[in-house]
Parts: structure tokens; sequence; C-alpha cells
């Protein structure tokens, strides 16, 4: 299919990116729901109980399918578990990195700092690098050209998109960068983001990621075996489906450019099971809007605030029967998004900051 | 060396927690510690100018509302990403039931 160029410029060193800061629309104040302070400081309590049991439970059943993996390795009954042993490797490691990065899953510092390092290796995600990514992308959520963890760009690649599934690019850019960063190069766009003082940790981290692979790879010509390699680097390949179907709900198909998380994020309904890989970050809209508060804290928030939000999406299906259909309309009409209604008990949204962009959606 | 401003009353601030102060066309956090002593720091976040009063207090630490950002509020000390630049402090004392800072 031919597209139109792009108008929008997503460099971080860029047009857009210049434009955002001189307009102001970077580093904005955001919409946020009224919530007491009272009411506030109970949702921001910490707490290591709920992590470390789901710590537990993680690491538990990583190392199960793992070895279960292993010792089926050679007959179809290695299958099951790898397709667990993938999901937990692969997926769930995306909210681990994300929630300890935040440092609002355990209370204790260096239980947050532990299971980032880990989930961030797994996920590779150098922990240096990303921490300054998401830094910014919770600052210009979803600006062009601020923002440098937007999944879809419009027009969207849908192949790209698909390829996200099994972790191909991901994982190819992920090898990419710890290689240059390996080598001492922290690029133009890294270096709008991270500070000069933490590049070299970056680089560090970097090398020793790379030894990791290097031993990983010679075992596996050693042994003569795919082995070493299903459970170290693969699984961020066969088992990325999770984080990659529900990551793309976040914001897929909604608003940029805007300044309230209720235009840009989206609030997924979702099951146990991947709630529990998920930890909770279906929530998307209150994460956003308010960062302080924990995963396993984020449906009580939910329902103090859902009176001020547009109507949660009622399944991971659902979500995908309304963000695909944009996808396919922004391929003609890269202006196109899905501007959800908010129900009559919300403020409304702030037309006098979004009416040009709101303008632009078809609903 | 300025005068000692007023800034709240002892009980207008909760233990463990941070309130906001703003004086002279300066904004400043006082933070009621655990242990029932004062402080006081400038309230803006070093990183992005957030209010730090709407931010979370444990023990010695504030942590940053929009990126988690931390200090210890006693020192004024980063501890932690994103923030690298240390906060400035302010002495604090408490009489007659009045929680007063010495803006510099």
């Amino acid at each position: 299919m031919i597209t139109a160029p792009s108008r929008r410029d997503y460099s971080l060193i860029g047009r857009d990116a210049k434009l955002a800061v001189e307009t102001g629309l970077s580093a904005a104040e955001w919409y946020h729901t009224d919530v007491s302070r009272k009411q506030m400081k109970e949702l921001m309590q910490r707490s290591d109980g709920p992590a470390i049991r789901d710590t537990a439970i993680w690491l538990a059943a990583l190392i199960a399918s793992g070895a279960g993996g292993a010792w089926f390795w050679g007959s179809w009954w290695c299958v099951p578990f790898f397709f667990v042993y993938g999901v937990l490797y692969g997926s769930s490691t995306d909210s681990r990195w994300h929630e300890c990065g935040h440092g609002t899953a355990f209370r204790t510092q260096w239980m947050n700092d532990a299971v980032y390092q880990i989930a961030c290796f797994m996920i590779m995600r150098n922990p240096v690098t990303w921490r300054w990514s998401h830094t910014r992308h919770h600052t210009d959520t979803i600006m062009v050209g601020r923002d440098p963890e937007i999944s879809v760009m419009r027009p969207p690649d849908l192949v790209r998109a698909l390829l996200g599934f099994v972790g191909v690019l991901d994982a190819w850019h992920a090898m990419s960068d710890m290689l240059r960063n390996a080598a001492g190069n922290i690029s133009a766009a890294e270096k709008t983001f991270v500070p000069e003082q933490e590049q070299g940790k970056a680089i560090r981290i970097a090398r020793i990621w790379t030894a990791i692979y290097a031993a990983t790879i010679a075992l596996a010509l050693y042994s003569g075996s795919f082995l070493p390699l299903m459970l170290v680097g693969l699984p961020r390949l066969y088992g990325a489906w999770h984080h990659v179907m529900v990551g793309l709900l976040q914001h897929g198909g909604l608003a940029d450019n805007v300044i309230d998380h209720r235009l840009n994020s989206r609030t997924v309904y979702m099951n146990p099971i991947s709630r529990f890989i998920y930890w909770n970050m279906n929530y998307h809209v209150e994460h956003h809007m308010f960062p302080m508060v924990p995963y396993h804290a984020l449906p009580r928030l939910h329902e103090l605030i859902k009176h001020d939000l547009p109507a949660p999406t009622p399944s991971i299906l659902a979500g995908y029967r309304e963000m695909v259909p944009v996808f396919l309309r922004q391929l003609r009409n890269e202006d196109y998004f899905l501007k959800r209604e908010l129900p009559p008990t919300a403020r409304p949204y702030r037309e006098e900051f979004h009416n040009d962009v709101v303008a632009a959606a078809a609903e | 060396m300025s005068d000692w401003v007023e800034a709240c009353a002892a009980g207008d601030i909760d233990e463990e927690d941070v309130m906001r102060f703003d004086h002279g066309g300066r904004t400043f956090a006082i933070y009621r510690s655990p242990d029932d002593d004062y402080f006081a720091t400038d309230g803006l976040c070093t990183h992005e100018k957030v209010h730090l009063a709407d931010g979370l207090v444990m023990d010695d630490i504030i942590e940053c509302p929009k990126h988690n950002g931390r200090f210890n509020y006693k020192t004024g000390a980063a501890r932690g990403a994103p923030v690298c630049v240390n906060l400035k402090t302010y002495p604090v004392k408490v009489d007659a039931g009045k929680v007063l800072v010495q803006i510099g």
C-alpha cells in the first residue's frame, strides 16, 4: 500500500521536537482528576508484601517452566513449558521493568533495583537508557518528537507492529544498541534524554550484557544445542507477544500532542492472568495521571476516579476492535484518531488546549 | 540573614507528610518527619519543577509525584533518578505551635 509521507517528525532532535519545546507543549501541566490529599496519600503508600508475593510466584514459575523446557528438550513436551517460560521471560519483564523503574513496586528500594536490573536484562532494555526514556515518556506522553516510547507512529507501520509480537525488530534494535553502547557510543537521540553523568553507566551495563550473550552463544556452539539460547535471549522473541498485545492498547489509536491523559491513554479491563503478567498496567490512564500509585493500588484508584474518565474498554478483544480500524484509517488520514466520550460526571476536555487536535477526530 | 517566617501551625502537617508553603513569590515544602521534627526545602523538584508537596514522604525521603525522583528532605541530597541536583534546604524551628522557616 502506498501512503503519503508522514507530516509528523518523530525524531527526538527534529522539527517537531523543537516545536513542542518552543510552544510550551513539552513539560506542560497535565490534567489531573481531583483527589483529596488524604485519599492520595493512602493510595501512594508503599508496601513490600504484594510485590514480594508476586515476584516469588513469578520467579518460581520462571524456574519451573524453564527447567521443564530443558528437561523435555528434544520432544514436543517442551513446547508448553517454553510457552509459559517465554511469556514470563519476554512479557512479564516489561511490567517488572516498568514498575520497579518507577520505584513503586516495593517499598524497599534495593528490591526495586534488583528486580529492575533482572527485568531489564530479560526484556533487553538498557536500565540506564530506558529509565530516562521512560521519564521523558511521562513528561511528554505521546508528544511527537519528544516521547521516545511511541509504539505506533502515524501513519502506522502495521508490518512493524505485527513483527513486535515476535520481538524481531525490538530484539534487533536492542542488540544493535547494546553493541553500539558497549563500543562506547551514545547516540545523539539518547543524549537528549540521558544526562551526561549517567552515560558511562549505560556503557558499562552494555558491556556486561554483551559478555553474557557472548557466553550464552559460546555455550550453544560448544554444546551443539539451541537450548542455552532458548533459555537466555530467544524468549524475548517467542515470549514477547503478551506484552506487545497489551502494550499496544496503552495509547494505540488515541490522540497525540495533548496534555490530558484521558485523551491519549486507555484503561482496559483484563483477565486476572494478564493482569498478573502486566502488573495492572491495564489501568493506564490512572497510572499516567498518578504515577506514584503502586500497581497493587491501581484498581482502588480506578474506582475512585472512574467518574472522570472515559468508560474503560471492556476487554483486550474490544480494545483491538476499537484500535485496529483507527490504524487502518490512519493509513489514509494520519490525523485521524479515536476521541472517547467522557461520562456526564466528568470534567470536560480542555478544548482551549486541544481544539485543533480534537477537530481532527471523526468522533 | 533574613527573619524567620511563619509557614503554618505545627498541627497543620501530619506526621510523615509534607505541605506546600508559598512566600514572596517563592514556593517551599515543609516536612514533618516520623520523629516529629520539621524540615523545609525548596518546593519544586530540581528535575522538572513539579511541586514536591504532592509527593510521598517515606522516612527521610520525599518522592516527586511526577517521575518518582527521590530526595533526602533533611539534607536536600538527591537520592534517586531522575533527580541529579540536590534540593536547597532551610532552617526550621517550632515556636509556640508555629512552624518558622528561615528563608535566605
